[in-house]
């Protein structure tokens, strides 16, 4: 299944009976209204003429403090003259490749990757290679034999493309060792990283792991974040960081697409970090991801067949589940899409066809209990497919699926169809 | 004259049937006719009931749009519409009742088995499959029986295919066909009004098969109408597609895809509705016939009001 088709089937997930564990929205349903009527407010009290105005091309100074807060938070100090503020990550994303790629160009991205960089790429006809993650991020020793490989027929990437922190799709965090292993290689070998880190402060386990920005002190290592994940994605708020060559371009680049991001929402994220309580709204996303993430592993204990595995991350947004090899999940979402349920089929985080038998599940955009029922029906479906391959080669499933279910299903109550048995 | 356009719906062509409908509606907005686009969901018989609309163009592919279900719903509140009836698409849908239906007709349709997933799970059928290697050869097409844009359908090259790919099929349906793969050019011979319009050929570029992805995106397949047939195949291509057309009781206008194969045309299945969108065959087809498509859409439209026209 290719790229119109999946488009397809993922116009029949936005059906309002569908429980969609496609999508990749932060929930913004907390944010407190009075806030955001107050600081609205406010802007229009003091500030018309100046927020409904042009502004710089980089961005208000004001803005980039409140970049260099988040960032901080992180343990990275950027130079505030290397940051330039953007209409969402996506298009410093974007911008660094109209800046960077020339046609047939190698680019190096993670495999899996996030789905949405892969149409950026392509559209400035990048070539696209990309490297196994495992469970520490990305194989750093298979990024080295692809370096060696390009470098035989005389070619060097442009860039290496990672999310090392609880990476969309995957949701797998780079080791620490690896993180460092890819700093030297790059500065080795004088080789761009473009660090994409939109969930990094969303962690709810485990103990916080520098950025690569952080190890290489920023002279190979491009940075790309957002507003989106910790506060709104609405405002449409991100932000790259790179070194005055490269950031030149990227300001012409800006220049040309959108003259300059959004004043009207810069003067929102202005107010809204001089209320000093960003921190605070951080911390309660991610105890209620935290929630949303415990519920979704706990349901996929219960109701994927043991052939299936799935990654636990730390934080982030996002599981991988991995099915056996003789499940097209293209097909499967037709199937659980007849089941009211939806999630995205693994193949559209690769260029090659790979991840056919994955699917990415979106924990943060509903509540625990839809969560928990989406699961179950999706591992019913999957519990299907299984069952029917095994009639079909003889291969029995390693435990009994539908007795698994049974048991399973009597604890989960809520949206449950009449009729409807546990297998 | 008030048309509404029926589109959308819970098929997995949503996607399709909107950008159909989409098109329709311009058309007939051209023509001067007051357009009421419907979206098909649970509060279509209350919109249709209000609006009583002279005709209803019916804009929908696959189930719920294809297969009876609107046109019964239509038939119910005596509005006319377009395309075939209730049973014609009932036929056409679902693929093992067509071919069934076409095999005692005597028209040319590929060798089939048919299963449905009880069949499997529940009476042993995997161990039959070994007789399919002798009576169909490989490779061979599983298919969904219903359904349409080649969603699900997958080739088994080999015996060990098999599974995977019935997998895959059933994940649309709960029966799925296996069938006898046939090498040929692959055909499609839009029928309006009972007249085969020129025939349309489906080249996938790169070789690919022409699956669902090659249909709806514009470069990915060179289409060649008329398409290119010497006057004895000519013949007997639309023989065989208004053989089909006739025999699964079609009306207003229907799309027969063949394969035409050494030992000539072989019918794959007739689409009810088919696709109008701007990669679609159905307008290509009316375009070699010298037809806009604002004078194809008012074709179908006469059709729908005046049956007897045909």
């Amino acid at each position: 299944m290719r790229s119109s088709a999946m488009r397809d089937l993922m116009a029949v997930t936005a059906r309002p009976e569908v429980i969609s564990l496609a999508g990749g929205l932060p929930d913004t349903s907390t944010f407190p209204p009075q806030t955001f009527a107050a600081q609205m407010t406010r802007i229009a009290q003091e500030s018309v003429a100046e927020a409904l105005q042009y502004g710089p091309t980089e961005g208000f100074e004001e803005t980039v403090d409140c970049i260099l807060q988040v960032m901080g938070a992180e343990g990275m100090l950027p130079d505030p003259e290397d940051v330039i503020v953007t209409t969402g990550g996506q298009q410093a994303i974007d911008l660094i490749g109209k800046t960077l790629i020339d046609p047939g160009d190698a680019v190096i991205c993670e495999a899996p990757t996030y789905p949405g960089a892969i149409p950026v790429f392509c559209s400035y006809q990048a070539d696209v290679i990309q490297v196994e993650c495992d469970a520490e991020g990305m194989r750093i020793e298979e990024l080295e034999g692809v370096l060696e490989k390009l470098s035989a027929e005389g070619r060097r990437p442009k860039f290496v493309y990672s999310v090392p922190s609880f990476q969309n799709p995957a949701g797998v965090t780079m080791s620490l060792e690896r993180r460092r292993r890819l700093v030297e290689l790059a500065r080795q070998r004088e080789l761009l990283v473009v660090e994409d880190n939109p969930y990094g402060l969303l962690r709810f386990g485990g103990e916080a792991l520098p950025p690569l920005y952080q190890l290489d002190g920023g002279d190979f290592v491009i940075y790309v974040g957002t507003f989106s994940k910790i506060l709104s994605p609405g405002i449409r708020l991100g932000w790259a960081v790179a070194p005055p060559p490269v950031m030149e371009k990227v300001v012409l680049g800006k220049q040309a697409s959108d003259l300059c991001t959004s004043t009207l929402t810069q003067y929102f994220v202005r107010e809204y970090f001089a209320a000093g309580s960003w921190r605070e709204y951080v911390e309660s996303l991610v105890e209620i991801y935290r929630c949303r993430r415990d519920a979704m592993v706990d349901a996929l204990r219960r109701h994927f067949p043991p052939q299936a595995t799935w990654t636990e991350p730390e934080g982030g947004l996002f599981i991988w589940a991995t099915l056996p090899d003789y499940i097209d999940t293209g097909d499967l979402l037709a199937k659980a899409l007849r089941d009211d349920v939806a999630f995205v089929p693994g193949q559209a985080a690769y260029v090659d066809g790979r991840g056919r038998s994955s699917m990415r599940l979106n924990f943060s955009a509903v509540g625990e209990d839809e969560i928990r029922e989406g699961i179950r029906r999706i591992g019913k479906v999957v519990a299907e497919q299984v069952e029917l391959y095994g009639a079909l080669t003889g291969e029995r499933p390693a435990a009994p699926v539908q007795a698994r279910d049974a048991e399973a299903a009597e604890n989960v109550v809520p949206f449950r169809k009449t009729g409807e048995g546990g297998g | 004259m008030t048309v509404a356009v029926l589109k959308g719906g819970r098929s997995l062509e949503r996607g399709v049937s909107l950008r159909s409908g989409a098109r329709v509606e311009d058309a007939l907005e051209r023509l001067g006719h007051e357009t009421l686009p419907l979206e098909a969901d649970s509060e279509l018989v209350e919109r249709l009931s209000a609006a009583r609309p002279d005709v209803a163009f019916v804009a929908m592919h696959g189930l719920g749009g294809e297969d009876g279900t609107a046109q019964e719903l239509l038939e119910i509140l005596g509005i006319p519409f377009t395309g075939p009836g209730v049973a014609a698409c009932g036929r056409c849908v679902d693929k093992v009742l067509a071919k069934h239906e076409l095999r005692s007709a005597g028209i040319p349709t590929p060798d089939w088995f048919a299963f449905n997933e009880t069949a499997f799970r529940e009476l042993g059928a995997a161990d039959a499959l070994s007789a399919l290697e002798e009576q169909l050869g490989f490779p061979l097409v599983v298919k969904p029986s219903r359904g349409g844009s080649a969603l699900g359908v997958k080739f088994a090259a080999s015996w060990f295919e098999v599974p995977e790919a019935l997998v895959s099929a059933f994940s649309y349906d709960d029966r799925v066909l296996l069938e006898r793969f046939v090498e040929g050019r692959e055909l499609a011979v839009s029928v309006l009004g009972g007249e085969p319009l020129p025939v349309v050929e489906a080249i996938p570029a790169g070789g690919d098969r022409y699956d669902f992805e090659a249909r709806y995106e514009i470069g990915r397949t060179a289409f060649v109408c008329p398409a290119e047939l010497g006057e004895t195949e000519a013949a007997a291509v639309t023989e065989a597609a208004l053989g089909a057309y006739e025999t699964l009781g079609c009306s207003g206008f229907s799309r027969v895809d063949l394969i035409l194969g050494e030992s000539g045309p072989q019918v794959l299945e007739v689409n009810a509705i088919p696709g109008l969108t701007d990669t679609s065959l159905l307008p290509q087809a009316a375009e070699a016939a010298g037809m806009t498509f604002e004078q194809l859409v008012e074709r179908i439209l006469d059709l729908a009001l005046n049956p007897a026209a045909a």
